[in-house]
């Protein structure tokens, strides 16, 4: 680092860029799985514990194979391997989605700590990342637009999903089926089989999420490693009223809100940082507040889901 | 749900089975308690394989596995909770341990407080600053090294290593050990240059991996080039300001696998030394002190081999101040010395040596830093 300019007060525009783009990834992988999911009539707050397995499998994978992008891949089966499962007991009578996904939140991140004891020391190939700032001179804008290859690929693959929801057979399908069991089984679909497979695209979606976190940003695996993105994640598909481009734009917001806090401090305006810190969440607390209204509240919700039965 | 009638064959499978569970137990506890010898638990609030603050401990008690005649038994990831009270039970009880290592801040009060004296023939060493002789338990002992001095040095090669002038400190929270470490950062780095400063970003948290990555990448974009931190684990710190080019200083453990070319020195703690001699002084039959201290000269601290990218100036200048703090009563605090708010700490003349109580109670930060604790 030759020459670093001073930035001083752009710094803080800057880190919310650099930190949407940074940060945002896992946000958009696990709200677009849980999308499809909840599109699908069935809730899988079973994710969180899915993006820490994911995260364990993909760096033990990346760590004896050397290669990221095998371990991206087997984050993903791991994820598929979850989302089956929970798709699989949610099928029988009587059993309620909520529940389960709890359970199978703390099922993976209880067996991601069992499984990953001996993978905290060593250190993984990154996932390689494009840099869009060669225009500039400043290393710190270079820094920041370093963007990763799957939040181009999350990006893409949320125009796919608003796309596929709206045009294609398979998204008539999963909508039919997320909004009226009988009217799917009228016209001959299998709604368990249809959430079945919804679940387990969502358990992927996490698993590469995972795997971006312990791949890529923070880039390593350890204990700590998730600080709640899975479960947030599935609150943003709400607030991005299950639609994928909204999921995409609010996982850059939360991003964003969320690197607020230590840029802030870092141009000296360090008084109050713990309320800094809450800012995702106040931001997102107003912008449901000033988005809502009681008569069109849960207009575009799936029929089928448990929470608005 | 239907209520079912208990039957006399769910009955008996159920009795079965808890006869089963309940010998299964029996036969557990006298398996571990058969063990000979003295028997040490060691109790951590993280994983042991951090890089950080619990691996530093677990060396410690890798070394004591090694002694005669000692058991070990270790368990992590425990929360400064209740949890931390039914651990110590359990090894007391099951597994017969004399003497308790539970390592993290949080565990003495009111844990500690509550089971030792339940145990009187248990003895608990609490790593952190808080036995009090006046009201805690007697076989209750505090123990900690001064590891403020290590991040003095540490500042001093940063000092000689940092173009921009600018050095950054990536803090948990503001508690007095924290904030001591983030002034003597500083304080040596202005041994060197003092014009320097040192930018400080808190995350709030121990364990914080996005925002500690965040606060990391914040500090070099505003031109920080050295970096060192204070949270329980540095892995994410020391890899996201290497892979930006910053030069890197360690605390708690050696990083330097991590980052081969960018970690100049750490500030590591050395339980190894402490806790064998304390496990040898409870097998000889003879009593730990309730409050032990101790630094470099001590050996409760030492420093991480100096990097390929420290230069030979660095080099010199580090190892005169090392001398002069292996001979004890070295004073970082020098008057004058203000605050970052202007207000006097030192006059001219004063000083605070390492080993001063006042410095425990740390709650401000010294003209020089640039942050604040509130």
């Amino acid at each position: 680092m030759s020459d670093v300019a001073d930035i001083g007060l752009w710094g803080v525009p800057l880190a919310i860029i650099g930190g949407a783009i940074r940060v945002s990834t896992p946000f958009l992988f696990v709200s677009l799985g849980e999308c499809i999911t909840e599109r699908s009539g069935r809730i899988n707050l079973g994710l969180e514990g899915t993006l820490i397995f994911g995260a364990m499998s993909g760096y033990a994978v990346a760590v004896n194979t050397g290669s990221a992008w095998i371990g991206v891949l087997a984050a993903a089966l791991a994820g598929i391997c979850f989302g089956l499962f929970h798709g699989w007991v949610c099928k029988f009578k009587g059993v309620n989605d909520i529940a389960i996904g709890i359970a199978m939140m703390l099922l993976g991140t209880g067996l991601a700590y069992f499984f990953g004891k001996p993978y905290i020391q060593p250190v993984a190939p990154d996932l390689p990342s494009i840099s869009f700032g060669w225009w500039s001179d400043i290393e710190q804008v270079q820094a920041a637009l370093q963007v990763n290859a799957l939040f181009i690929i999350g990006l893409f693959l949320a125009l796919l999903l608003a796309w596929g929801f709206k045009s294609t057979k398979v998204g008539l399908t999963i909508r039919v089926v997320g909004d009226s069991t009988d009217a799917a089984r009228a016209i001959g679909l299998n709604p368990d089989r249809v959430r079945l497979l919804s679940t387990a695209a969502g358990g992927a979606l996490a698993g590469i999420a995972g795997a971006y976190l312990s791949l890529y940003y923070p880039g390593s695996w350890n204990e700590g490693i998730s600080s709640g993105q899975g479960l947030m994640a599935v609150a943003l598909v709400i607030f991005a009223r299950w639609k994928p481009m909204n999921c995409f734009w609010a996982s850059l917001l939360f991003g964003g809100a969320g690197a607020l806090g230590p840029a802030l401090q870092s141009v000296g305006i360090s008084q109050g940082y713990y309320l800094f810190f809450a800012a995702p969440y106040v931001l997102t607390l107003g912008l449901l507040i000033a988005t809502s209204s009681p008569n069109k509240a849960m207009e575009s919700a799936p029929g089928e889901l448990s929470i608005t039965k | 749900m239907t209520e079912k009638k208990l039957s006399r064959r769910t009955f008996l499978a159920n009795s079965a089975l808890a006869a089963g569970a309940t010998a299964l137990a029996t036969a557990g506890m006298t398996g571990f308690a058969s063990a000979a010898g003295l028997t040490v638990g060691f109790i951590y609030v993280g994983p042991k394989d951090d890089f950080g603050y619990n691996q530093s401990h677990a060396e410690g008690a890798a070394a004591v596995k090694e002694m005669a005649g000692v058991t070990v038994i270790e368990e992590e990831n425990v929360p400064e909770t209740v949890d931390v009270q039914n651990t110590m039970e359990s090894m007391i009880n099951f597994d017969g341990a004399k003497l308790l290592f539970p390592t993290s801040f949080g565990y003495f009060s009111p844990h500690i407080q509550e089971v030792a004296p339940k145990h009187e023939d248990v003895r608990f060493q609490h790593a952190g600053g808080l036995w009090n002789s006046e009201t805690d338990p007697k076989n209750v002992g505090s123990y900690f090294g001064y590891i403020s001095m290590g991040q003095y040095l540490n500042g001093i090669v940063a000092g000689h290593a940092s173009k921009s002038k600018k050095i950054g400190f990536v803090a948990a929270k503001p508690i007095p050990q924290v904030l001591q470490n983030i002034n003597t950062f500083l304080l040596g780095a202005r041994q060197v240059d003092p014009t320097i400063t040192c930018q400080v970003i808190f995350t709030g948290e121990w364990s914080l991996a996005v925002k500690e990555a965040e606060a990391t990448n914040a500090l070099i974009d505003q031109g920080c080039d050295v970096i060192t931190c204070h949270v329980d684990g540095p892995k994410v710190v020391v890899e996201t300001a290497a892979g930006r080019g910053a030069y890197v200083c360690g605390y708690h453990a050696n990083q330097s696998p991590l980052a081969p070319e960018q970690y100049l020195t750490g500030a590591e703690w050395n339980w190894a030394a402490i806790y064998t001699s304390m496990v040898k002084t409870v097998q000889d039959g003879g009593t730990i002190d309730n409050f032990v201290r101790g630094g470099l000269a001590e050996g409760f601290i030492k420093m991480s081999p100096l990097g390929p990218s420290v230069s030979d100036a660095a080099r010199a200048q580090f190892e005169t101040v090392k001398a002069e703090i292996m001979k004890g009563g070295f004073a970082a605090y020098k008057g004058p010395l203000k605050d970052n708010n202007g207000n006097v700490i030192l006059n001219e003349g004063e000083s605070f040596v390492e080993t001063d109580v006042a410095l425990e109670s740390m709650n401000y930060l010294v003209e020089g830093v640039i942050g604040s604790i509130g």
